[in-house]
Order: structure tokens, then sequence, then C-alpha cells
């Protein structure tokens, strides 16, 4: 190893990386933060360029919530960035997470989000003692027929386009599924001058009215819905609920979609399906906590009671792995006052663990609010759960993997003809999620799918082959290859059975598995 | 919300001016002019273009200044740049002509 090893790596600066790093460096620890964004703010404070704030319509916080919260942060950061305890890498991936030296160090191996890689290679590896891992989560989706047509997106994606763009990505617009996070997009474009024509959530609103006392302990979510429910009114924008988006029609691009009213279980009820004319179709089903980071560090996990894979934490976001810390969305989908109280808590058990005194008193309070924020987040969960029966809206030829074009039909036959009986059998046998995107996008619906077809319900051994990876995100085979120039590659190469961090490094099999699949068989 | 780009800023897509703000997207920029899918699928040739707009779908991939394979959600637009819609599954150019950087795992 060249360099001398940070105290901390702070992996995502979204609410829960940001506040990590700002409070394990307030309380003396040497911090790299490293995010694939080009600024801070991850998805939930996602926003425009800071350096050309002139050349856009509107104000930076159009659209966002707790804001000053966010530039408090951002302050706080510079300041600690400018007096050398953070280190900002900006606009990079982590791939993968090694164990480096004597073991009670980390490898980080990290690579250029777009573009050309321009760090040298000894510098695309950081070596840390202690790992936050604050990855956030994306839009859980479901296939639907015609959900692979331009004009189709996923919610956050459209929302993202607002605030970092202030780009509306259509001109009418349905927004779909269930949560409470459909209102927000559905806000943001109708406040964008976007002709909203109708919100569609699968579930019915008299779920909630299951959790009042959790509602009430959130007064901040309250009033956050409150300002929906008026902009809603403003825009004379109609929410349906136990409605959802069954097709999307177009050729070239998303002309427009059927709307039709489910039963409690999401089975579609004949003779309400109803077209609309709309050119952005807006979905989004809850979300998924970007997990290969974890999985492949070798911490355990859970299946949530929204159905994700999540980390397993202690009370102080300690995970199973020495040393490896998670907060945020990768605990369980929280919210964003959440994840800031999980990454504040994350930095302060980091700083202890790594010798520093800190106030008992200020864990204790982070500990009792995420307390609070997990009953409502469990509360908002069953309140918006994907339909039961989500899949009777498929057709045969739906595509349930976009990447690599495998259909409903497809997955089906490999269970009942060739006895593939989970998930993992079905992605090597007729390869879902071998993509790109590596089953991100379609792994949820897979694993729902093949539990449909087995009987079995789906358990965490069962999501979790999904997203172990050798490599974490798609790299360049000039980062593979550096591998070999760097003292650190005995290290990859090398863990034992009794390392705590990497159950196995990279092998030549793995390295055949990244090879990409240029031509169809 | 329109997109009235200041003064300067536009790239080309397939040879064609995509006026920007700076600081967006190369995939806003391009939904902003009303392009909505830059690339065919290997299988059936599908149209595609934007879907997550975050990094984690990899649907909207096109080729900048020659690298392919470029996410147009979280690649920055910058003036000058060439920006197009290569099929991904295209035959790379020989080694000797293509940057060594080129090639994605």
């Amino acid at each position: 190893m060249s360099a001398i090893p940070f105290d901390l790596a702070v992996v995502g600066a979204g609410p829960a990386g940001l506040s990590a790093a700002v409070v394990a460096a307030e309380a003396g620890l040497r911090v790299v933060l490293i995010d694939a964004g080009v600024q801070t703010g991850g998805q939930y404070w996602r926003h425009p360029d800071e350096r050309h704030l002139d050349a856009f319509a509107a104000p930076e916080h159009t659209g966002h919530h707790h804001w000053d919260h966010y530039r408090a942060l951002r302050d706080r950061l510079r300041r600690r960035i400018s007096d050398g305890r953070v280190d900002h890498r900006a606009g990079r991936q982590v791939w993968r997470i090694d164990p480096a030296g004597d073991g009670t160090v980390f490898a980080l191996r990290t690579t250029a989000v777009a573009g050309l890689d321009d760090a040298a290679p000894a510098d695309r590896a950081i070596h840390a003692r202690r790992v936050v891992l604050a990855p956030g989560a994306y839009d859980r989706q479901l296939p639907l027929p015609g959900w692979t047509l331009p004009g189709v997106m996923a919610a956050g994606g459209v929302q993202a386009m607002l605030k970092a763009n202030q780009v509306t990505a259509g001109r009418r617009a349905v927004v779909a599924g269930t949560g409470p996070f459909l209102l927000s997009v559905a806000a943001g474009l109708a406040r964008a001058g976007v002709e909203v024509v109708a919100v569609c959530e699968a579930n019915a609103l008299s779920r909630w009215a299951a959790t009042p006392l959790r509602a009430v302990q959130e007064p901040a979510k309250l009033l956050e819905g409150v300002g929906y429910a008026a902009t809603f009114l403003r825009h004379r924008i109609p929410l349906h609920t136990r409605t959802i988006v069954a097709r999307v029609a177009g050729d070239e691009r998303a002309r427009g979609v059927t709307i039709a009213a489910v039963d409690g279980d999401g089975r579609v009820r004949p003779g309400t399906e109803r077209d609309l004319d709309v050119d952005l179709v807006a979905l989004g089903w809850g979300f998924t906590p970007q997990l290969e980071l974890v999985v492949g560090a070798g911490a355990r996990t859970r299946v949530d009671v929204d159905g994700s894979l999540v980390a397993v934490v202690d009370r102080d976001q300690r995970t199973s792995v020495a040393g490896l810390y998670a907060a945020g969305e990768a605990t369980g989908v929280g919210g964003a006052v959440q994840s800031c109280a999980e990454g504040e808590l994350a930095a302060l058990a980091a700083a202890v663990d790594s010798g520093y005194g800190i106030p008992s008193a200020r864990a204790r309070r982070l500990r009792r609010r995420i307390a609070r924020g997990r009953r409502f987040a469990v509360g908002m969960h069953r309140a918006s759960p994907v339909p039961e029966h989500w899949a009777s809206w498929l057709h045969d030829d739906t595509l349930v993997c976009r990447c690599e074009e495998v259909t409903v039909a497809a997955v089906r036959e490999t269970v009942v003809d060739l006895a593939a009986d989970d998930a993992r059998d079905v992605r090597v046998t007729a390869r879902p999620g071998m993509g790109m995107c590596q089953g991100r996008v379609c792994g949820f619906a897979l694993s729902c799918l093949v539990a449909d077809r087995t009987g079995r319900p789906t358990r965490a051994a069962d999501l979790e082959p999904l997203v172990r990876r050798p490599v974490g995100t798609p790299i360049r085979v000039a980062d593979l290859a550096a591998l070999a120039d760097l003292s650190g590659v005995a290290d990859a190469e090398a863990p034992g059975p009794t390392d705590p961090v990497a159950p196995s490094g990279l092998t030549p099999s793995d390295l055949a598995d990244l090879a990409p699949r240029k031509e169809r068989p | 919300m329109t997109v009235d780009a200041a003064d300067g800023y536009t790239f080309a897509f397939d040879g064609a001016p995509v006026p920007f703000r700076p600081g967006q997207s190369v995939g806003a920029a391009l939904a902003a002019s009303g392009i909505t899918s830059w690339r065919t699928t290997r299988g059936a040739g599908e149209p595609r273009g934007l879907f997550c707009g975050i990094g984690v779908c990899y649907d909207c991939l096109l080729s900048v200044d020659g690298l392919r394979s470029q996410r147009a959600c979280v690649t920055v637009a910058r003036a000058g740049q060439d920006v197009r819609s290569d099929d991904p599954g295209a035959a790379l150019a020989r080694p000797a002509d293509a940057s060594s950087d080129g090639t994605r795992a």
C-alpha cells in the first residue's frame, strides 16, 4: 500500500453519506467521501450545477424538502474539505471492496462514472481503516406491457430530470405505482408546467388509516402531504386509488396508456379499462436499496417489510463485518430524515471504534430518532405494498429483463420446463439480469415471478445471488488490467477463508463472467 | 420549462447541434430537445432512451467523443462534444485505431 489509509471512507454523498462524512470529520477522523455524483446531495438533494446556477430558470432548492438542512451540511463539508479533514472524490463509483494489508484496512476500487478515467491507476484504489456504506436506493420497478418504450421512465428519473436539469421529460404525464413518492413526482411535474393527466396509486389510501399514530409522530411528513394535496387541487390532478397502468401504447415512443381499476389483491376489474393520451409515463413501486457493495463485502442481509434485501446492522449501524457500517436506505428504506440520523450515528460509531470519545447522549438521541423513523417506515411499507397479483397484468411477450430482452414466457418456461427453482437458476439459464444493469432493474420482479411459479416465498438467500457480483458496476478492461500493476493486487487475489471482508477474490472465472457478450447465441 | 440554453452551449448529436444549460446531462439536453431515443436493442431492435435517469439501468447508452457505452443520464454535457447514437453492439474498431481505454468490461 503506497498511501497512508484514511481513518474512514464514506461511500455515497446523499443524506446518509453526507451526514456521516461531516460528523466523522468533525469528530476528528480523516475522511474520504467517494460519490458517483459530480456534486453532493445524492438523489434526494439532486440539484442544478452549483457553478452555473444563473443558467437555470428556477432556484436550486426548487421542489426540495429540508433544503436548509442540506445547505448546512454542504457548508460544514466545505469547511472540512478546506481544512483538510475531508477528501471529496466526486464522479467516482466504487466497484469493489477488498481487505488490504494486514486485514485492518479496506481497499475500495473506484472507476470514473463517465468518460475517460483521469485518475492515475494508483489513485483509483482508496484505502481506509473503516467504511460507511451509504449507497442509497433507486426506484423499484415492475414490468408491464410497453414499459420499454421511450417516454416511459422511472419516477425517480423523472424527478432527477426536474431537480438537476430543470427539464421536463414530456408534456402530458401519468404517474403510477404505489407510495407517497408518486405524489412528490406528480406535484413537481405540475409545478414545472406538465399536464399530469392522472396519478394511479395501486393501493387504497385507507391502508394509511391503520397507522395514524405513526403519522402524527412525523409531523413533517404530514405537512409534506398537505402541500401535495394543495398542489393537486390547484392543478386539478386526478388521484386514482386502486388503479394501475395496465399497458403502454406506442411504436417509437409512448403515446398513451390504458389504466384500470384493481381489487385489493391487484387483479384488474373487468370493464374499468380506460385509455389516456400521454407522452410521459413515470413508474415507481417503492425503492430498491443499492446493495451490491454490502453483499460484496460479505455483510449479512435480511428481507425487509417491503420485500427489499437490506443490510443487517446493530443499534449503532455496524454491519456484521468489522469496520464496516451501513446507513440510509441500505438498512431499510426510510427516507431522507431517517438517512441523515443513521449517517450521523454510523459516523459516531466509527469514531468511538477508532478510539475517540463521544458524548453518549448524542448517540442515544439519534437511536430514539431512528427508532421512531423506522416505525413510520414500516407503516409506510404496509400501506404501499406491491400488489400480490401484479404478474396477472403481464402478457407472455412482456419483457422482464430490459437489457437481455427476456420475456415473461421465457422466465416461466425456464421454471416449468427446466425445473430452475430459484431466481439464480433462472438467471443463468434464461439470462434475465445478465445484461449491463446486472439485474438491478428486473431483480425484484424476477424473484417474485420465480416465487410465484415455484410456490416458494422469496428469502434473503434467493435475493442475494441477484446482487452478488465480483464487480459492482461495469468497468473498463483497463481498470482490471491496472490491478496487475498495483501492489494491492496481492490483497485482491489472496483473501483467505478467515478473511472478514471478501468471501472470495477475483478469479479467472469471475473475469470470464465479466466479458461483454457481443452476440446473442 | 423550456430550454433556452446560454449562447454557445451546444453539443453535436449525430452531427446536429443540441443546446444545453451548463451542468445539464447529455440525456436531459436531448430530452429537452424532444429527442427520446438514441439506440436500438441487439435482439428486437427496439428503440431505447432514458429510463432510470440516475445511472442504474444502462438503457440510455450512447457514444461520447468516441467513447462507447456512455450513460447519457450521468454524462455532463459540454460544448463541442461529439455525441453519437452508435449501436453499442456493433463491432469495435480494430485495436490499432481505437483508444486503449475505449473498451468496457
